[in-house]
């Protein structure tokens, strides 16, 4: 007679290993709650422009259901492309270095599978997206974290990736702006990690879904500098700056022979990017400017407003130069960041994700979206100061 | 735009503490800035953008078309200065195309729009010729939809 294994035995030992994501916990207990505030989100309070909307209803309207090209339709190959070149400085071929896909979080998926074969070793820094470090484990490589501080501003410098690097490193994933951070580049910095990549001959994955929502300077993308738009897989959608997270539409832009590799993952197993969601980002790049416009001053501002609310009562909080995410330091209320997202969820209502979500150096800190109304915002500020006095007393 | 013009444009009743926080500016700057900009004549009026069917009130507005022949010195200028003073002219707006001037007024009942209409505005000399629509709903008005934005359920938390 045979045994009967349990469900969990007959799992991947990979996938049994995977951590939960600190933020699916905190999720469920804010669900159960009403007249909740939330700064726990990672996406845009705005609705999709509504030309985007528009151009959508109408594709349906002309029957467009179909598949697409693998690498997704032409014409939006085309209009990345235009948009690439332009707004970040790297030229691409539309036809075989522009890869559509099911938003940046599939792409990155994409970018690590083709490129990393088991003990294969990907530096990342942390805080960062939930995404990274689980994607790179599985596909059976070894994630090595640089971390990031506030006394840096979130920033990874060339140093510290450089003695994470060996003889296995395959690639360096970077994301600035950056979620949870708010953090941003400069040039200076961002050419110092180049040259490393170039003298180390390492891939450099550069998720740069934030990069419009740049306040304190321009966007640099690292692919724009000598010789790193052949070692760049460089990730962007359309989720942030134009308020699309629902679309699913991201992409990559990166050598041929590295598209085609990661087209041969994405054919098998995703097919194509939804035809509609591609007409929708089609429509969106016909204008992208005034669209973005609106939106950032929006982020720009609520930014402001939030980090003086912060300053006002002594909270310390970098000042984010992208993205919409305060990252503020709330060790002075001698709570672990999950002991404070927790209790100040309960005795305030304020739902803000705790640091550790992005990784352990992010204790000591909450995830506080601002991509919330004016209202919202005011009265969370309100909540915050009444909490913290709370902690100290 | 000015940011702070924006900022105005969306909300006329934000206190100068809070203009200041999201621009980041000092309260004195906005103060000062705000005053310069109504000094200058750029800010004429701060408004409530009021939608009228919650109301009880059976008022009319009338969009009105009106030809008008321009003047040698002066062009349209003084006729449209001379309209625009009555107090049933609401807005009024000098226009391209098969009209000269676009009024929207306003009264108690349809006969009032008709009377002024041809007692008041088509008997000025050099009004050559009126059209008038009676507007029956608004949807948007200065940007701001009557209706309101249906609101989307967003997750409470998200990655």
């Amino acid at each position: 007679m045979s045994v009967c294994k349990s469900h969990r035995e007959r799992l991947a030992r990979t996938v049994v290993d995977l951590p939960k994501s600190g933020i699916r916990d905190f999720f469920q207990i804010v669900s159960e709650m009403k007249e909740v505030i939330s700064l726990g989100v990672g996406e845009p309070d705005f609705s999709s422009p509504w030309h985007v909307r528009e151009a959508a209803i109408y594709s349906l309207e002309q029957g467009h259901t179909g598949y697409t090209s693998n690498l997704g339709l032409p014409k939006l190959r085309h209009a990345i492309a235009d948009y690439v070149g332009r707004t970040f400085d790297v030229a691409y071929d539309a036809e075989e270095e522009v890869l559509i896909a099911v938003g940046v979080s599939e792409a990155l998926d994409l970018a690590i599978r083709a490129l990393c074969d088991p003990g294969d070793e990907v530096i990342y820094h942390e805080p960062c997206y939930v995404s990274y470090r689980p994607l790179i484990e599985l596909s059976h490589a070894v994630p090595k974290v640089v971390e990031t501080d506030a006394e840096g501003a979130f920033r990874v410098t060339a140093e510290a990736i450089r003695a994470q690097v060996t003889d296995r490193t395959k690639a360096i994933i970077l994301n600035f702006p950056n979620n949870p951070t708010g953090g941003a580049m400069t040039g200076e910095e961002l050419k110092k990690i180049a040259e490393l990549a170039v003298e180390k001959d390492l891939i450099v994955i550069t998720d740069e879904i934030y990069a419009e929502l740049s306040y304190e300077r321009p966007h640099v993308s690292i692919a724009s500098f000598p010789g790193m738009k052949d070692r760049c897989i460089f990730l962007h959608g359309f989720s942030k700056a134009w308020a699309m997270t629902g679309w699913r539409i991201g992409y990559a832009c990166a050598p041929a022979e590295l598209i085609e590799a990661m087209m041969k993952i994405h054919q098998y197993s995703m097919l194509c990017a939804p035809i509609m969601s591609q007409e929708a980002a089609y429509e969106a790049l016909q204008q992208p400017e005034s669209d973005i416009a609106v939106m950032k001053e929006s982020y720009w501002r609520r930014r402001n407003f939030l980090h003086s609310a912060f300053e006002s009562f002594g909270l310390p909080c970098n000042m984010p130069e992208g993205a919409f995410y305060m990252f503020p330091d709330i060790r002075s209320s001698g709570l672990s960041s999950k002991d404070f997202a927790l209790k100040f969820l309960d005795a305030e209502q304020v739902a803000a994700v705790p640091g550790t979500a992005f990784g352990s150096c992010g204790e000591g800190h909450l995830r506080c979206c601002y991509a919330t109304s004016m209202d919202e915002l005011k009265l969370a500020a309100e909540r915050f100061e009444r909490f913290l006095a709370s902690c100290v007393s | 735009m000015e940011p702070l013009l924006a900022l105005l444009r969306q909300n006329a009743r934000i206190s100068l503490e809070d203009a200041a926080r999201q621009l980041n500016w000092s309260v004195a700057d906005v103060a000062a800035r705000m005053e310069e900009l109504e000094n200058e004549g750029v800010i004429r009026a701060y408004q409530a953008v009021v939608n009228e069917e919650k109301l009880d009130r059976d008022e009319v507005t009338a969009v009105i078309e009106v030809k008008v022949q321009p003047e040698r010195e002066g062009g349209f200028d003084r006729i449209a200065t001379r309209i625009s003073r009555y107090p049933e002219v609401d807005s009024m707006y000098l226009m391209s195309g098969q009209y000269d001037l676009l009024l929207f007024v306003g009264g108690s009942d349809l006969r009032t729009v008709a009377r002024f209409v041809s007692e008041r505005l088509a008997s000025i000399p050099g009004v050559t010729g009126t059209a008038t629509h009676f507007h029956l709903k608004t949807y948007k008005h200065q940007g701001v939809l009557m209706e309101g934005e249906p609101q989307h359920e967003r997750l409470q938390i998200s990655p």
